[in-house]
């Protein structure tokens, strides 16, 4: 792997843009700045078109002889089904108000970086093929032809966004380069052009059931791994039951939140909470992955993943289904799932609490609802206990992750549920430019969460980090809280290259560790196993034995 | 300079400049009934079918998904407050869409919200530096200024038009010549449109970033009107053209009797000629913005998925994998797992054999 520069050297970015014209220029792919191609067995296992063995830094793609007519083909029947694209492709005015938004190009300083400009690597092409001046004026018009280095450059350029959406959020015309980049995605895949990291999650995850790859068997002993853990620490069984049918709540969860530390943690979470609740309730070995990285590369990729929750939930004939802390799983249900069904879910019933009575009509037809707003109508109810000094030892700040963010606008849920449950003067915001609908992309969502590509990710994370480091220096913020899965697995390796002083941690992870079981073991740790605050001693002297 | 900025920049500004030129010398040159008559009834042709065209062109694509940008907290608990601002950046009803869309249209809301981000040097810092960010208006106020000048002097020009001039065109007049002091009288919406294209052009230019993303199809609108406002300026207040003949032609334009009187000024047909390409280029320009934003998918939903349905005209069935599909390949170890099943071990096994048998 390339070594990533450090820290002083990152930050000094360079926002000149270079001498020659932008359609002069090209990209250039050095290590730790591109993500790798995906293996042809990735595209044979979900039938993509081209699989085949590539290299992104040779100069040879072997595209299909015919590439250049694919995907101007492929194009024009995206244009024909998305308004939004020929829209986004006409109304722009170059404004730039989006330019200086984008955690990338301030992160990266290219200014084909900035929506704007990343946005015209697609529409100069539009023009030049499908508007009568770019057919005529040529370059005057802004157009240019399609060549195999501007494909290239897409791929570059697309890849350096993580559909957040900040930059439709100041777009006085609301234009979304998310909608552009997946669509964008989508015509790189036409001609078998995809990286590695998406098209291995998204097989696994479609021939398995996750991400991460793991079969059922797998799957149950890593959460009854953690499962164990709770008991180990606290005390309390928190068995979980799969598959079960006629459970009333189908619950689903990224990968990212039993498969690897902090998420595991917040998976140690849920399961304290549902037991402190009895609630019935079950998971899938089918309907294992909430997160959804099909979604990244195409519409129909985002489809066929989705389509589990709704399959298992009528299979197990559950009443509805609860979804747990993930950004963009948020956004596909959300803005996508029930439009990809194509019926409301008639099989499952309107949401309601079995605990505190609440029926969540904002999800009446939708059927699912947001951990967090479920955690929050419990503590609202009072039908939660908490010691909020076993969360003593966290300062938190927290991020709002880009897709609940701008696509659901979910914003007040956690901060309830997290000033419940750390004592009082322990949250601190971030400054306002910074959160909410404002907030800054971990720099590695949307599939570019891939090892080889640190470097970028570190750039691209860059004005997250800043807003952390300055929140850390101001008020000691020792933990990040988010809501996001994918943000727990990108998060804890930019801090440790911005601010290694913070942590990240789900806030499930924070209720559970709060609750207050009856016939609990005394508490000496948190569910990391680190000494809660006036036993750091104790710990020490277990140490020492 | 590069070619590109170049290229960009001079041929637009020579396209105008050569527009101004074919105008004056055609009017030199006695060709006031094409430049007075013929051209405007053509661009004005060419405006209405082109807007329509473009707009039936948008709107046969559908919209497959509801995805507004959403910047404000969603109602969902009932006891979670969400404040007017909330219902405008997150409209779930279509009532809070109007709303979101009336002021985006009229107050320019989104770019009220401009920001502005720049790399600090931070010492104290172990990275030396850091990004700060801070409420940028600048943008905000030169647009609205341009738009909004723009729009009254549009208005004032229905003075031309009508006969007896309609009250509320001398009311904007009043208004905007409240500015006595001179002869004529000055109209404040003049200085604000070129102001306004002053920094919208200046800013293009200085700002090393905007330089570099700027195109032609950027320079040219700005060329264009910034050339008729500088005409219609020295009309009005230097070289004073006959008023009551320029009116004579205008109301013959709208009531379909056209006449070109003598004695007007040549820098008119210049005036006119380029209000006239004005109207011929803007649906097949990036001007199209003004009737775009009102069609943006970004913006101009509700944030209601959860309780309503959106369909897709072109939704299709998809190949998925099935609960069964996991249950055939990993049947054995699900069931050493303690997983439920479908199908237990035994019975699959019994249905493979029958079905071996029958083969």
């Amino acid at each position: 792997m390339a070594k990533v520069p450090s820290p002083q050297e990152l930050s000094k970015v360079n926002y000149r843009p270079p001498a020659k014209g932008w359609t002069e220029t090209k990209p250039e792919f050095r290590p730790g700045t591109y993500c790798n191609a995906a293996a042809p067995k990735w595209l044979e296992m979900v039938s993509y078109p081209y699989p085949r063995r590539w290299s992104v830094p040779e100069a040879d793609w072997h595209l299909p002889p015919d590439w250049k007519e694919i995907v101007l083909q492929q194009m024009e029947d995206r244009l024909s089904r998305f308004r939004s694209l020929k829209l986004f492709f006409d109304i722009c005015v170059r404004c730039g108000a989006c330019a200086d938004k984008c955690h990338f190009y301030l992160g990266t300083g290219d200014p084909k970086n900035m929506p704007v400009l990343r946005a015209e690597l697609l529409r100069s092409v539009y023009k030049r093929y499908f508007k009568p001046a770019g057919k005529i004026l040529g370059e005057l018009a802004g157009a240019r032809d399609l060549t195999e280095d501007v494909l290239k450059e897409w791929f570059y350029y697309l890849h350096q966004c993580t559909i957040c959406r900040r930059c439709s959020v100041f777009c006085p015309y609301g234009i979304d380069m998310a909608e552009m980049t997946i669509l964008g995605r989508e015509l790189l895949s036409s001609v078998g052009i995809n990286i590695e990291w998406a098209l291995a999650s998204v097989a696994s995850c479609y021939t398995r059931g996750s991400h991460i790859g793991a079969p059922p068997q797998a799957y149950v002993d890593m959460i009854d791994f953690l499962a164990e853990e709770n008991e180990r620490i606290t005390g309390i069984a928190t068995p979980v039951t799969y598959n079960r049918k006629g459970a009333e709540i189908l619950f689903i969860t990224p990968s990212g939140d039993y498969f690897a530390d902090p998420g595991s943690f917040t998976m140690m979470g849920y399961l304290l909470l549902f037991k402190y609740l009895d609630l019935d309730y079950t998971m899938s070995t089918y309907a294992a992955e909430g997160g959804n990285f099909g979604w990244f590369i195409s519409h129909e990729m985002g489809k066929r993943l989705n389509i589990k929750m709704y399959e298992e939930a009528k299979r197990l004939g559950v009443k509805w289904i609860l979804g747990g802390e993930c950004g963009h799983m948020w956004r596909v249900c959300n803005q996508y799932m029930n439009t990809y069904y194509g019926t409301p879910p008639d099989f499952l019933e309107v949401p309601k609490s079995p605990i505190t009575g609440t029926v969540f009509e904002h999800a009446k037809m939708h059927k699912m609802v947001h951990i967090s707003e479920f955690t929050a109508d419990l503590i609202k109810n009072g039908k939660l206990k908490f010691d909020t000094s076993r969360n003593e030892h966290i300062k938190l700040t927290f991020h709002d992750s880009c897709n609940p963010a701008r696509a659901m606008g979910i914003f007040e849920e956690p901060r309830y549920i997290i000033n419940s449950v750390l004592p009082e003067g322990h949250f601190f915001e971030m400054p306002p430019n910074t959160i909410r609908e404002k907030t800054f992309c971990c720099g590695a969502s949307a599939a570019l969460n891939a090892d080889e590509y640190m470097e970028t990710r570190m750039k691209g994370g860059f004005p997250r980090a800043s807003a952390v480091r300055f929140v850390h220096e101001k008020y000691g913020v020792n933990h990040l809280g988010c809501i996001c899965a994918l943000d727990r697995a990108t998060l804890p390796p930019l801090l440790q290259y911005w601010v290694p002083e913070v942590d990240v941690t789900g806030i499930t992870e924070m209720v559970g560790n709060a609750l207050i079981f009856p016939g609990e073991l005394e508490r000496t740790t948190d569910l990391r196993d680190r000494p809660l605050v006036g036993f750091e001693e104790a710990e020490e002297e277990e140490e020492a034995e | 300079m590069t070619n590109f900025f170049k290229m960009h920049f001079f041929v637009p500004l020579a396209a105008v400049l050569g527009l101004v030129a074919i105008a004056y010398f055609g009017a030199e040159a006695n060709l006031t009934w094409v430049f007075g008559v013929v051209i405007p009834y053509l661009a004005i042709l060419i405006f209405f079918e082109g807007l329509i065209y473009r707009i039936i062109q948008w709107v046969r694509s559908p919209v497959p998904y509801r995805i507004p940008t959403t910047a404000g907290q969603h109602r969902a608990l009932p006891w979670i407050e969400t404040t007017a601002k909330d219902k405008l950046d997150n409209p779930q009803t279509f009532l809070q869409v109007v709303g979101r869309m009336g002021l985006e249209v009229l107050a320019f809301r989104t770019l009220f919200r401009n920001t502005r981000t720049e790399l600090k040097k931070q010492d104290d810092y172990p990275e030396g530096a850091r990004l700060v960010h801070w409420s940028y208006k600048w943008l905000w106020i030169g647009a609205i200024a341009f738009h909004y000048a723009f729009l009254v002097i549009i208005l004032r020009h229905l003075r031309f038009f009508s006969e007896p001039t309609w009250g509320f065109v001398h009311g904007i007049e009043t208004v905007d010549g409240a500015l006595r002091f001179f002869v004529p009288a000055i109209y404040l919406t003049d200085i604000v449109l070129l102001a306004g294209l002053t920094y919208l052009l200046a800013r293009r230019l200085t700002n090393p970033a905007m330089r570099y993303i700027s195109l032609a199809a950027d320079y040219f609108p700005l060329f264009l009107i910034l050339g008729i406002g500088i005409t219609g300026v020295i009309l009005r207040y230097y070289v004073r053209t006959d008023i009551t003949a320029v009116k004579q032609l205008a109301i013959g334009l709208v009531t379909f009797n056209p006449v070109v009187p003598a004695g007007i000024s040549p820098l008119f047909f210049v005036h006119l000629f380029l209000v006239s390409v004005l109207f011929m280029y803007f649906p097949f320009s990036k001007l199209m913005h003004m009737p775009g934003v009102f069609l943006s998918p970004a913006r101009n939903l509700a944030n209601n998925n959860r309780v309503r349905l959106h369909v897709n005209p072109w939704n299709y069935p998809v190949k998925f994998h099935t609960y069964m599909d996991q249950e055939n390949e990993y049947r054995e170890a699900m069931y050493e797992a303690g997983i439920p099943l479908e199908i237990p071990p035994e019975a699959a096994e019994q249905a493979e054999q029958a079905e071996q048998k029958e083969q």
